[in-house]
């Protein structure tokens, strides 16, 4: 094995690049969790996103068109699961399983024409000045645009969530759903917003993967990445900063097997390729133990108006 | 209808299967404190839900001021100066109470000026609070105080409140009546739902009785005395518990010194507990709702198990024994929570007997169930208890809040208990059910049995009690006999008004005079 291989400033570089649609799933799946609602289709509808936003892409030939489309899409089956689970009240957890299901299959149909093709390139964003900035210049300032959009949203969501009326009444909605429909607050609407909200962003956090990070479509590429998302939702305790911490540790852990692989270490690739997800998981939960989960009350429960 | 602030006129709401509102008419005149009584099921819940814009009626007229009033949702409700305390806590526990007051405001202010409100009409109104607080931490009497606060805010000419003292030490319930005497005197007219008819007699001057939806009589409650109008109520002459002062025997439950630690977050530990019941004795513990109470019976049960030598039934230590094995020693109990604690809500009522009563009923043998026992059982329980349902194969959860209750108590004193611990037996049940309750448990004392009665209504332990002691913050008050307790002394043992020395109720007096 040779450590020396493996270039310090590329690795952490491409950590921003492997985390970002974690990041943006997960940041989506937060809103939607924070409203009180579980949807388990994240999987599914990133997916989805990727494939959607793909085929956009290639036959548009801009990658921004094919990131607005795969959001377009994602929240499409975000509205099917909101439909189902909020205004026909079917279990949260079995559409979810479902949603990821379908999302797959559909995937893979829609994928069939595109196998072997490459996207076009998003491009870098170089930021004037900051970019020539020796080491830190290469690792933080000479991603693509998708890079620093994503983390304005986390900040955005951040923000959103303590500081704005609708963030306290998303919150107040996934927390006690029935005191807030007797305040007079629309428990169904914002629970609709906020899954059409948590599915876009995971149908562009597929997009970043079929687009940015591969940059080409295989059938099943997510790989369990939508699952990934959920489970650094919940072990970031709900809070956007955690969420971040949680994406970009995956990213890192999953960048720096890869090189590990490459370098030939002596570790059997199968353990490598577990790391990220072992490393993520462990590094939360331990963050968790301290202090309060804060679940959202009524996370998961189906609302019945009681009027 | 000129001068009145809000007139109802016929309001009509009918459910599948009941009229919930039938033809109600009333008024409330300016600064008034109104009363609206009624049994549970009467329809009070309905009609002021549908003053504050929750429920759409299907007939009658509303006017405010005199002109047409129809809110279509809470929003227009409050933006009409209609507000509204609820009866189960609108809180959001993971929230601070500033930002639990701005859900209730239609405009709030910025969070700095909004803390500022708080705090200036909290303490004007004699209600202390701090805004920056998590609501899930705060105790019953504050969280109450949220929500007041959160109404004040808006300068309301009408203020509804749905069973507002249920929760509160005498103490706090001064402090409350105070505070709404004050608003009355500035014009603010007050709905006032109770079922405390001692309260009511002190506080309101008219008041509107609800029976099966209908107005069945107006009155002045302070001409009135509570039995009166616990009979417009009901609507019959009411049965009174009897008690025949027993002889008390032989000591059968024994506490000694029974501390336990919190079980989760925001559970009360037990601290130093003793207790003692004797044969033939009653013994009731009040206390502000999460003082211990749940935590005292689980340990009780043996849902939870205590520290060794704690927990003695007739010398015998139990302290470590499951629920089972107390149940076959003679050791029954009743939690509060009837759905999903004493109840399983999707399961039939012959398999909900079956759960308690297997041990001393025999309800199976070689681990097979014996169907027909366990229904001729429940069935029973059912007769013995007059439990309102179709048969033992309907399901827990479809039973009326009173009726599950009945079920519950009856399932356990038909097996014959030594002793039996009960919490809040008559809580959610309507006044007829609440005194077949009582007379049932004096019954199975005069048995000779030993009972423990948790509960956070003051009147029926002193109606059923012979001795009397409080939990406050997990401690147990020295125990003493019922008869020729002072309700003062009662709320000193419960632990007074909450964070509010004796100088704070002075300046206080002082704020309201």
């Amino acid at each position: 094995m040779d450590l020396g291989q493996i270039d310090p400033i590329l690795l952490l570089a491409s950590l921003m690049v492997a985390a970002t649609p974690i990041l943006l799933a997960a940041t989506g799946e937060m809103v939607v969790e924070k409203s009180g609602v579980l949807n388990l289709g994240v999987e599914g509808m990133m997916i989805t996103g990727a494939v959607v936003g793909f085929a956009v892409a290639v036959n548009s030939g801009s990658p921004a068109a094919g990131f607005v489309a795969a959001a377009l899409a994602g929240a499409g089956l975000a509205l099917l699961f909101g439909l189902i689970t909020q205004v026909l009240k079917s279990n949260q957890v079995a559409t979810g399983l479902g949603l990821t299901l379908f999302g797959l299959g559909l995937s893979s149909l829609i994928g069939k024409p595109y196998e072997g093709i490459k996207a076009p390139s998003l491009g870098k964003l170089d930021i004037p000045l900051l970019a020539d900035i020796p080491v830190l210049g290469p690792i933080l300032f000479r991603h693509d645009p998708m890079v620093y959009i994503s983390l304005l949203i986390v900040l955005g969501v951040w923000a959103g969530l303590k500081y704005t009326r609708a963030g306290l009444v998303l919150r107040a909605v996934g927390e006690n759903h029935t005191a807030a429909h007797a305040l007079g607050y629309k428990v169904i609407r914002v629970r609709l917003a906020a899954i059409l909200f948590g599915g876009a962003m995971a149908g562009m956090g597929g997009a970043y993967l079929s687009l940015v990070r591969v940059p080409t479509w295989v059938e099943g590429m997510t790989a369990g990445a939508g699952w990934i998302a959920l489970a650094i939702v919940v072990f970031a305790s709900w809070r956007a900063g955690r969420v971040l911490l949680g994406a970009y540790l995956f990213g890192g852990v999953s960048v720096l097997q890869l090189n590990l692989q490459a370098a030939g270490a002596a570790i059997p690739v199968e353990y490598l390729s577990m790391s990220p997800y072992l490393v993520t998981i462990l590094v939360l939960v331990v963050i968790s133990l301290r202090g309060k989960h804060g679940a959202p009350g009524s996370l998961g429960r189906v609302f019945h108006a009681t009027t | 209808m000129t001068d009145a602030l809000l007139t109802l006129d016929g309001l009509t709401k009918a459910y599948p299967g009941v009229v919930a509102n039938d033809a109600v008419s009333f008024a409330i005149q300016p600064g008034e404190v109104h009363a609206l009584l009624g049994e549970n099921g009467a329809g009070k819940s309905t009609l002021v839900k549908t003053i504050y814009g929750l429920v759409k009626p299907d007939a009658g007229k509303m006017f405010l001021h005199g002109a047409p009033f129809m809110p279509a949702n809470p929003r227009a409700a409050r933006a009409a100066g209609v507000a509204m305390v609820f009866q189960h806590f609108s809180l959001f526990d993971a929230l601070t109470v500033a930002e639990n007051v701005a859900l209730g405001m239609d405009d709030p202010p910025g969070q700095g000026q909004l803390g500022a409100r708080i705090r200036e009409v909290s303490e004007a109104y004699g209600l202390p609070l701090d805004p920056d607080r998590i609501v899930g931490e705060l105790s019953a009497g504050e969280r109450q105080r949220v929500e007041i606060v959160r109404c004040l805010l808006q300068n309301p000419r009408l203020l509804i409140m749905d069973e507002p003292t249920s929760v509160l030490t005498p103490q706090e319930v001064d402090i409350l009546f105070k505070t709404l005497r004050k608003l009355a005197a500035e014009g603010t007219s007050i709905l006032y739902i109770s079922h405390k008819l001692e309260e009511i007699r002190s506080l309101c001057e008219h008041a509107t009785v609800l029976r099966l939806g209908q107005v069945v009589a107006t009155c002045d409650p302070r001409e009135k005395t509570a039995r009166d109008l616990a009979e417009m109520m009901v609507g019959s002459a009411l049965h009174v518990p009897e008690r025949e002062g027993g002889e008390t025997g032989d000591m059968l439950l024994e506490v000694k010194r029974l501390s336990l630690p919190a079980p989760g977050g925001f559970g009360t530990p037990l601290r130093d507990v003793s207790l003692s019941v004797l044969s033939g004795e009653i013994l009731g513990i009040g206390g502000v709702a999460g003082n211990g109470q749940d935590e005292l019976l689980a340990a009780l049960s043996g849902e939870r198990p205590a520290p060794s030598g704690s927990i003695l039934l007739r010398q015998r230590d139990i302290s470590r024994l499951r629920p089972n094995a107390r149940r076959a020693l003679g050791l029954l109990a009743a939690p509060e929570e009837r759905l999903g604690h004493a109840a399983a809500p999707e399961m039939s009522l012959t398999e909900n007997a079956l759960l308690t009563g297997d041990v001393r009923e025999r309800l199976s043998s070689r681990g097979f169930i014996r169907w027909g026992k366990a229904r001729e059982f429940a069935a029973r329980v059912i007769e013995a208890f007059d439990v309102r349902t179709p048969g033992p194969d309907t399901a827990a959860g479809a039973l009326s809040g009173g009726n599950l209750q009945k079920f519950v108590i009856g399932r356990e004193i038909l097996q014959k208990p030594d002793v039996f611990v009960v919490n809040q037996p008559t809580w959610g049940v309507d006044a007829s059910a609440a005194a077949a309750i009582r007379q049932a448990l004096l019954d199975l004392a005069q048995t000779g049995a030993g009972v423990v009665v948790i509960s956070q209504d003051l009147d029926e332990l002193m109606e059923i009690a012979d001795h009397f002691t409080a939990l406050n913050e997990g401690r147990l008050a020295p125990i003493r006999p019922a008869r020729g307790l002072t309700i003062e002394e009662i709320g000193l043992m419960m632990g007074g008004a909450h964070d509010m020395d004796v100088a704070d109720e002075a300046a206080i007096a002082e704020v309201l005079a």
